[in-house]
């Protein structure tokens, strides 16, 4: 056990300089909400990063969390992101980053050669966001019908119709 | 696995059956379809479908309050909804920057136990029933029922509780409710005499044991990559729990361990989530010590202090004029919350239980996303599966865990 408490534990800070030595400016907005790294990579190295969290020596973020996505209609150009969770058990530190996204063209490299868990969590985000994951080996929808022809959680399909008139409901703020 | 015969290549008569195990079968507790590719009774391929209870609860969230996502987060894995509800709560917690008395937190530590209890008691008694035994799963419905009964007497509610409120509990623990979780706790009359007698039945039960042992094995480095968490995962001989690892609701005021097991078979499962019962008894004990100690005032504190999130009390709102404008503004959604993005996660019944919040500034969230344990581990059901008898496939799920609510959202 001594020996455990002489090596020096893995920090925030210690990951964002790795990583920054290794991608440089790559990795941007780097931010500690509630105590968690949070950082952006650039789509088309968002598998070297996993890679290289997954194998290096010092990183071992060897445990998928979660991976999901969120939409940003105002951002043009980078309306998805794409999120991943990252846990190192050996340590226990988590890491967050995300990777944006074009609307139009949403090919984001997929993380199933890595993390099996990806399998079913990307089939989710392509089911309700439309990100489409170049090498997913079975990229179809998960929950959802196969006919549905939309991507239900983007922003521009509101829960409710917001223009309903057969509901009075002024009192209740909405009106 | 003996040696098999299969009919010589080519040959004109197909060489496998498909069948459609699902989704209303009744072995499968839940919908979920698998169409499995058989030869004779063993099983070469399985191809899982799901969704059929997808309820968009991400969806709807966004349009909810704080307050009005706990009734959703009921019905994930309903049959531990308190540590979903207890879970949410603390997520807002976070988010809020809210700290919440140490009475609070032990009381929510009994109510979480007691449902983990509830959650492993049905998967453990209904393992014994896809393996033929029915009289485990009969004897312990009393203690489920009690369990209820306590939810009940602290919510009013018994199966989708919505219990508790951002802060805490919407009021104090009666004395029936200790009453109730003094007769669950009793070792001559209570659940622990009922789980020994439970263990007896099946633990060293010889056809039992056959019928398990060796039975969908999953090794500790697929597990995680997988993503198994839980008792699942700590069955493939992983001590990774979050209740240690990261702990919420001071958790690291109690002294428990953690079961691990070395096959991650069935019979491994079995054993972690029944030792994981004694585990609660023990924390559930220390809670209640810890609850009895306060004295005066400090034994009253059943929230925290958090007006513009917590609920008044209904008197007040009906005498007090700030109670009667916090009731108002909380009941309307009138409530910005900070902007931010929070992951907060707890150790659920079937794992780790993650809830991952993006807030704007607004009233509602901007995003929510369950992260629900048994979707992400459901995808290596037909791994598990695979070369094993179509029996073994039954009682795979059940040991598993697998609830419907939960993996479909």
């Amino acid at each position: 056990m001594k020996f455990l408490q002489l090596e020096i534990m893995l920090t925030n800070e210690i990951i964002q300089q790795r990583l920054t030595e290794k991608f440089g400016e790559q990795l941007t907005g780097w931010m500690e909400p509630y105590g968690m790294l949070t950082f952006t990579a650039a789509k088309e190295i968002n598998l070297k990063v996993l890679q290289f969290l997954h194998d290096d020596e010092e990183m071992k973020f060897t445990f998928l969390t979660d991976l999901q996505a969120v939409h940003y209609p105002d951002q043009k150009g980078a309306e998805l992101a794409v999120v991943y969770h990252l846990h190192n058990w050996t340590d226990n530190v988590r890491i967050r980053f995300k990777v944006f996204t074009d609307i139009n063209q949403p090919d984001v490299f997929s993380a199933t050669a890595l993390y099996q868990s990806a399998n079913f969590m990307e089939r989710e985000t392509y089911d309700f966001f439309g990100v489409n994951f170049v090498g997913h080996p079975n990229l179809i929808r998960i929950l959802n019908v196969d006919e549905m022809d939309y991507f239900p959680l983007r922003k521009e399909y509101p829960l409710e119709d917001q223009t309903r008139i057969d509901k009075d409901d002024e009192m209740f703020g909405r009106g | 696995m003996s040696e098999h015969i299969l009919l010589p290549e080519g040959s004109i008569e197909k060489q496998t059956t498909t069948l459609n195990l699902g989704p209303t079968h009744p072995a499968t507790h839940g919908v979920f379809q698998n169409i499995l590719e058989l030869d004779g009774e063993r099983i070469m391929k399985a191809t899982s479908t799901v969704g059929y209870i997808h309820r968009a609860f991400e969806k709807i969230a966004e349009r909810r309050n704080l307050f009005q996502i706990t009734p959703l987060t009921d019905r994930l894995n309903y049959c531990s909804s308190p540590l979903n509800n207890i879970g949410w709560h603390l997520t807002c917690e976070k988010l809020l920057g809210v700290s919440t008395p140490k009475r609070v937190d032990y009381l929510r530590v009994i109510i979480m136990e007691l449902a983990r209890i509830a959650d492993h008691l049905i998967c453990n008694s209904i393992v014994g029933v896809d393996s033929g035994a029915y009289s485990g799963f009969l004897y312990v419905m009393q203690f489920r029922e009690l369990i209820y009964e306590i939810y009940e007497e602290v919510c009013g509610s018994r199966l989708t509780t919505n219990i508790g409120r951002i802060g805490g509990f919407e009021r104090n623990f009666t004395n029936t409710a200790f009453e109730k979780i003094e007769k669950f706790l009793d070792e001559k009359t209570g659940y622990p005499a009922q789980l020994k007698e439970f263990e007896n039945l099946f633990t060293r039960n010889r056809i039992f044991m056959e019928r398990t042992i060796g039975c969908g094995p999953i090794a500790p480095e697929r597990a995680m990559n997988y993503g198994f968490t839980g008792p699942n995962l700590r069955a493939a001989g992983v001590d990774y729990d979050v209740r240690v690892h990261s702990p919420y609701s001071s958790y690291e005021d109690f002294d428990f361990t953690i079961p691990v097991g070395s096959t991650g078979d069935c019979y491994d499962r079995f054993l972690v989530r029944n030792e994981e019962m004694w585990q609660s008894l023990s924390i559930i004990k220390q809670a209640y010590q810890k609850v009895q100690e306060f004295k005066g005032a400090e034994a009253e504190v059943y929230h925290a202090d958090v007006p513009a999130y917590y609920l008044p009390e209904k008197k007040d709102v009906y005498t007090k004029m700030e109670a009667l404008i916090y009731h108002f503004k909380i009941i309307m959604g009138e409530t910005e919350m900070p902007a931010g993005e929070v992951y907060h996660s707890i150790e659920g019944a079937n794992g780790e239980l993650g809830y991952y919040l993006i807030s704007d500034g607004g009233r509602t969230p901007y995003r929510l996303h369950f992260r629900r344990p048994c979707f992400i581990y459901y995808q290596a059901y037909p791994e598990l599966i695979q070369g094993g008898m179509l029996s073994d496939a039954v009682i795979t799920m059940s040991s598993l865990n697998l609830i419907a609510g939960e993996l479909d959202a």
